[in-house]
């Protein structure tokens, strides 16, 4: 049991990695990783509401009718981007600001309803809650990655903190939105090469 | 537990049941942050009305005045009831990203003391740089009245960013706008004396 609890927590974050195993939620992963502080917030915010559907959803499988499933399932992840979104703006604000359209996109992430129909529909409350937070945990890891690279190369500074100085010339193509396919492709091939698959 | 069947009447409750949930709980939610919201939204463009305006002891953004459909906003900074300089909220559609916000400061004389954005969605790395000293500095001390406000190439005075000319145009515009604003304000002031 406990063994299992640790494989359900952990598959998230390598071996089943949302971003380069899975290829789930391209969109916020291209569109926001132009610093590493915006890869965390929004992958903290993806990991909130991951988290928080898969224990609903799991809570109330058995009482929904299996041909409804996908927009009740919809209508209960959507429920709870806005209440995030409207908790960020409120005590959030900077962060917010920079997230932007991003945050309502959560609801269409397929992420969230990936693990709604390939594992809380199938699973206990505790299950799916660590589930959810694996898979949170290796979204928020793969966008911190991907925007720190972005971040360091493109812009010449780590978390806001500029290492080249306002004289640098940082590679501004990776901040840019084709920088971003370039360094997920980069990440993608070391992570292959790291995992071993493709062999 | 036996998951419930697919007959038309549990799937309308179902559904029912769920959109009533949510629809209270982000009612419930809603209403908690509205208050939050509404202040952090006006803290920052009060925050940056009090950097760019002078010396004050009224409350500038309070007193804000309307101009242009309610589409440009002006607010007083008086020290004992004494005009000192206005901020002026502008905008530009003209953005590389849409929309820019910009709060500009103006003393007493017409000098402009600065912008503050407050609103943008430029290039980061390119665009985005209109909110650094390096170009907004341009615009500090320029005259209202007497300076011509445009870019380099077009005849003007400010240096474009590299990279980021139609971002460099908008912040160009949206100065123009406060500057028609605080004109409005300055002849009305005037006639009203």
């Amino acid at each position: 049991m406990a063994s299992k609890s640790i494989e359900n927590l952990t598959r998230g974050i390598f071996k089943e990695n949302p971003v380069f195993v899975m290829m789930l939620g391209m969109c916020p992963t291209l569109g926001v990783t132009t610093s590493m502080a915006n890869g965390i917030g929004m992958g903290l915010a993806t990991l909130f509401v991951l988290a928080l559907s898969n224990m609903a959803i799991s809570l109330v499988k058995n009482l929904i009718p299996a041909m409804v499933r996908i927009p009740c399932y919809i209508v209960i992840i959507a429920s709870f981007v806005t209440i995030i979104n409207l908790l960020m703006e409120a005590y959030l604000p900077a962060l917010h600001a920079q997230l932007g359209i991003y945050i309502p996109l959560i609801v269409v992430n397929c992420i969230i309803l990936g693990r709604a129909e390939a594992f809380a529909s199938k699973n206990n409350i505790w299950q799916s809650l660590l589930d959810g937070l694996g898979m949170g945990i290796g979204f928020t890891f793969a966008l911190a990655l991907l925007g720190g690279i972005r971040e360091v190369l493109g812009a010449g500074s780590i978390l806001g903190w500029n290492f080249i100085g306002e004289e640098g010339y940082p590679i501004l193509l990776f901040v840019m939105p084709p920088g971003a396919f370039l360094a997920l492709a980069g990440l993608i091939m070391i992570y292959n090469k790291i995992s071993g698959a493709n062999k | 537990m036996k998951p419930v069947k697919s007959n038309l009447f549990n799937m309308i409750m179902a559904m029912a049941v769920v959109s009533v949930c949510s629809a209270a709980s982000i009612g419930y939610v809603y209403q908690k942050t509205k208050e939050p919201i509404e202040i952090s939204k006006n803290l920052k463009i009060s925050q940056a009305i009090e950097d760019m305006v002078g010396k004050f002891n009224n409350k500038p953004f309070e007193e804000k005045m309307v101009f242009m459909n309610g589409s440009m906003e002006l607010y007083p900074a008086k020290e004992n009831g004494e005009l000192t300089s206005v901020g002026v909220k502008t905008y530009s559609n003209n953005g590389f990203g849409g929309k820019i916000e910009l709060i500009v400061g103006f003393s007493r004389n017409g000098d402009i003391t600065g912008y503050k954005v407050i609103q943008q969605n430029e290039t980061p790395g390119l665009g985005t740089k209109i909110t650094e000293s390096k170009f907004s500095n341009q615009f500090v001390g320029l005259n209202a009245f007497s300076d011509n406000f445009e870019l380099r190439k077009n005849g003007g005075q400010i240096d474009a960013l590299t990279g980021a000319t139609i971002s460099s145009n908008a912040v160009v515009d949206a100065v123009k706008k406060a500057i028609t604003v605080y004109g409005d304000f300055v002849k009305g002031a005037q006639n009203g004396k």
